[in-house]
């Protein structure tokens, strides 16, 4: 592992609603869970600070509403944050904060560095395109104006995620679950992204799919060494992706370490109920 | 005449709103201006864009002529050219050189334009992103931010469904190297002749209430990727069956009794002026000959 970290996240806030005089320095006393009571803003996440090392995946767990998924969004700019900075190493050197730039800008960062997989298919593919269209729109936001060349990668990528090229010009509305979610994570792929996003890739997909899916991940990791955050509710997924782990609660980091050590040794009260509430 | 209407039908305070917006059009080449589309005696879908844009710009010394997918006579055409006769007294023609403004549904007249005259094109769907982006506002943004994968990504889909671009008329334009525009339903054989054209080229969707522009000299390139370059329809070994012309844009005909199939020119007016020079060529022929 190397020393410089691809990705640096310094204090993203997200917030939903203006706040108000009540809830001005969002701390745990004044706010129910993350909702301040008084004028109803969401604290969806609260100073959140991470790293990511090249080849690295990191794991993000929590409940349901504790911020993951926004954070996810955040980073790949669906949702703009309120405040904080991001570095990503393979843009401007690691030297712009990549929430401040222009929304031209936002875009050329997501289609040549970024890579996401949501938990619903449906917001990261056309369902009524061609699966290798799907693939091939990143291949094209990202510059590519060769069918020829696109048409070849796309084949090689839905090979990779095990999808019969037999089926490639269908459109993903006619797969099954855990084939969406494998064109999903071959069109991610497409462009060699340096990061890659993976929301709750598993959650919903039978156990076989799962561990499909799961291999998949963890193959293209050793393969291409691309660096990865991986969100997920399920520890299972965590523990075999993650070599580190961020623990979210109501917005905020709570816990953070060697995904081992978390999994083993919980500190924080939550972190304990939810690693022994594993059935 | 005696006019029962204000001057080409609209008020003035419409006509100055309706050419604010083809001047903005101008001014950004491609972009769609949104305009307060008027209720007009004909229906939406109809031509009412071009035909806002026409009685904005038309004065008392044009000459108009009215084209429908390159025919001069039909209903449509001759109803337009009516309203605006009834309404301004300005003269109609069915010759393309003689004409000052020329609105059409779908085609641009085979004889090339000059810098006096301004082509008027009616628009069913403006947007060029609309088949993969069903949201205005959307499409907005991704204007914005020359964020064009949808339109490439429709002519992939093309391509990997049909081994070719398969779009018969409506092929997105790049203008200005800025914004992707849809050049109206007309031909790829069209599209070409909006490259550099001489002609303002005004662009009207009254349902959609929107108005865009080519100016003259502009550049208009067709979407095509490297492996794929654009193709205009292809009429090689073909010829009017009127009046023998080669290299125009051709309607298919099949005789009903013999079953063969045979082409005649879509562009009516210009099949027409070749069909009397060479009676002309003829009758000097035969004088001579006497």
């Amino acid at each position: 592992m190397q020393d410089k970290p691809i990705l640096q996240v310094k204090n993203l806030v997200k917030q939903y609603g203006s706040g108000c005089s009540v809830c001005a320095d969002a701390n745990d006393e004044v706010l129910e869970k993350n909702i301040c009571p008084h004028c109803r803003t969401v604290y969806a996440c609260r100073s959140i600070s991470f790293d990511v090392y090249p080849g690295e995946i990191l794991g993000i767990v929590g409940e349901s509403g504790s911020g993951k998924s926004t954070l996810m969004k955040c980073l790949y700019f669906d949702e703009t944050v309120t405040s904080g900075e991001g570095y990503m190493t393979p843009y401007e050197a690691g030297m712009a904060n990549v929430f401040e730039q222009s929304s031209q800008q936002q875009r050329l960062i997501r289609n040549t560095i970024l890579g996401m997989v949501y938990q619903n298919p449906v917001l990261g593919l056309k369902m009524d395109f061609s699966s290798v269209g799907n693939i091939a729109e990143k291949l094209i936001a990202a510059g590519d104006r060769n069918v020829q060349r696109m048409e070849t990668r796309s084949k090689v990528l839905l090979e990779h995620v095990h999808i019969p090229l037999t089926r490639m010009k269908d459109e993903p509305k006619k797969f099954s679950g855990g084939m969406q979610q494998r064109v999903q994570i071959a069109k991610a792929l497409s462009n060699n992204p340096p990061i890659l996003l993976l929301d709750e890739v598993t959650t919903g997909l039978d156990l076989s799919v799962q561990a499909s899916v799961l291999d998949l991940i963890k193959t293209i990791q050793r393969e291409l060494g691309i660096s990865m955050i991986v969100v997920s509710h399920d520890l299972a997924v965590i523990r075999m992706l993650a070599d580190r782990t961020i623990v979210m609660l109501n917005g905020k980091i709570i816990e953070q370490g060697l995904t081992d050590q978390i999994l083993e040794d919980p500190q924080h009260a939550y972190t304990q109920q939810l690693v022994y509430s594993l059935i | 005449m005696q006019h029962t209407t204000h001057f080409a039908l609209f008020d003035e305070g419409s006509k100055k709103e309706i050419r604010r917006a083809i001047l903005k059009a101008v001014a950004i080449p491609g972009y769609q201006v949104p305009f307060a589309s008027r209720e007009m005696p004909i229906a939406r879908g109809w031509g009412t864009g071009g035909l806002q844009i026409t009685l904005s710009i038309i004065g008392k010394q044009d000459v108009l002529k009215v084209i429908d997918q390159g025919a001069d006579e039909s209903v449509n055409a001759v109803n337009i050219k009516k309203l605006v006769n009834k309404t301004t007294g300005v003269e109609t023609t069915i010759e393309t050189s003689e004409a000052t403004i020329i609105q059409s549904r779908h085609r641009i007249p085979e004889v090339s334009l000059t810098e006096k005259q301004i082509m008027v094109l009616q628009v069913p769907i403006p947007e060029p992103l609309r088949w993969v982006e069903p949201s205005e506002f959307k499409t907005k943004k991704l204007h914005a931010e020359k964020e064009y994968s949808g339109a490439w990504l429709q002519l992939f889909e093309q391509i990997m469904k049909y081994g070719k671009t398969a779009t018969n008329a409506d092929h997105p334009v790049l203008v200005h190297d800025r914004y992707v525009m849809a050049p109206s339903p007309i031909p790829r054989f069209d599209n070409q002749k909006m490259h550099q054209s001489e002609a303002l080229i005004l662009l009207g969707a009254g349902r959609e209430k929107k108005i865009y522009a080519v100016p003259p000299y502009t550049d208009v390139a067709s979407l095509a990727f490297e492996d794929y370059p654009f193709e205009v329809e292809s009429f090689d070994e073909k010829h009017c069956h009127h009046c023998q012309a080669t290299n125009v844009f051709m309607d298919e005909l099949v005789d009903q009794e013999t079953g063969e199939t045979y082409y005649q020119c879509n562009d009516t007016s210009y099949c027409l002026a070749r069909l009397n020079e060479q009676e002309t060529l003829l009758e000097v022929a035969v004088e001579h000959a006497r």
